[in-house]
């Protein structure tokens, strides 16, 4: 008789066993609006894109994934239309004065005088900009949207991704430490 | 059988209602001219998720995301890929969210055969329930006062026509 008693509480002991996997996992801090990007550690891919141009002037030159060897490179992709662009700016011109980086731009589905104007009003940061104008290049790299940030390391692997804006926080400790970590 | 007949005929037209090939939100110009290419970027469309849509394939999807990923899938297709080719192509950068279709593997295990290990679980122990011996139930018989009332009550019954 006692043991079908205990038999009631069995729903009660699955759902302990329920709440306490559910506790473990909100407590264990893990963003699961987080999505593990499929290209961290692989080569980036194969691209060339034109340089932007803007009445009839090469306001910068463009890009070839070739040149990703040999230093470490930042590639941004952003756009004119884009605000969070706008709030990581700040952050994106920090990392263009950090030594041994090579800042990169993709201007993503842009109309070159709009890029060409909001980068005479905010500063231009980049020293290479590929346009890609079409979103042809995005999708070689998983791009969800703008801004998207990649971190390539001297093998011309991408090493780190952030999805959205490079807040200030974002900057000094996720992508700052993880240069420090490629320069070694 | 008359009242059944509205709800039925409803159903029935629901059915035939219901295109047999869900539309697709492929725009003018993005089809592409061999047809049995076409077909296959089709397929593979609908395999896909839009990764910024809630849940819809990017055959289904307006995005502009989704767009540029059925390009890209007719782009591989041209190029000669085979079909499990072009989606290793976009599930290499997309991770595997963007497979609507989850990837048997140690990591899903519980997903892919949960349900039914949880559904044998209850059925084994539904089966060890009703093959166990039941006690009888006692027999309970009416004390005096009960029959009384009872047939009190019957006896109200016997009135009505």
């Amino acid at each position: 008789m006692l043991s079908r008693r205990l038999l009631y509480l069995a729903p009660l002991a699955v759902f302990a066993v329920i709440a306490a996997a559910a506790a473990f996992y909100l407590q264990s801090g893990r963003d699961p609006r987080l999505l593990p990007s499929a290209l961290i550690d692989k080569p980036a891919p194969t691209f060339s894109a034109p340089g932007l141009e803007h009445d009839d002037r090469i306001v910068r030159q463009g890009v070839d994934s070739a040149s990703f060897e040999g230093r470490i490179t930042v590639l941004n992709f952003f756009a004119s239309w884009c605000t969070p662009c706008l709030v990581e700016h700040p952050q994106i011109t920090a990392l263009s004065k950090t030594p041994g980086v090579a800042l990169v731009g993709i201007n993503y589905k842009d109309k070159p005088a709009d890029a060409a104007n909001w980068l005479a009003r905010h500063g231009n940061p980049y020293a290479r900009i590929g346009v890609d104008p079409a979103g042809e290049i995005a999708p070689e790299f998983g791009l969800y949207g703008v801004p998207e940030t990649f971190l390539i390391d001297r093998a011309g692997r991408i090493r780190l991704k952030q999805v959205g804006p490079i807040t200030v926080g974002v900057l000094k400790e996720k992508i700052l430490p993880a240069i420090e970590t490629l320069k070694r | 059988m008359r009242r059944y007949a509205a709800p039925i005929l409803l159903a029935l037209l629901i059915a035939v209602a219901a295109p047999a090939a869900p539309a697709s939100a492929i725009g003018p110009g993005e089809a592409l001219e061999d047809a049995n290419l076409e077909d296959r970027a089709r397929d593979i469309g609908r395999q896909l998720r839009c990764l910024v849509c809630q849940n819809q394939s990017i055959d289904d999807s307006d995005a502009p995301l989704a767009r540029d990923l059925r390009r890209l899938v007719r782009k591989r297709l041209t190029a000669g890929d085979d079909d499990r080719q072009v989606v290793a192509y976009i599930h290499a950068r997309y991770g595997d969210f963007v497979l609507l279709r989850p990837p048997v593997d140690e990591r899903t295990w519980l997903l892919w055969f949960g349900p039914a290990v949880a559904l044998l679980a209850a059925l084994a122990f539904l089966l060890w329930r009703l093959r166990r011996p039941r006690p009888a139930a006692p027999a309970e018989s009416l004390s005096p006062e009960e029959a009384a009332r009872a047939d009190a009550l019957l006896g109200d019954r016997g009135d009505e026509p």
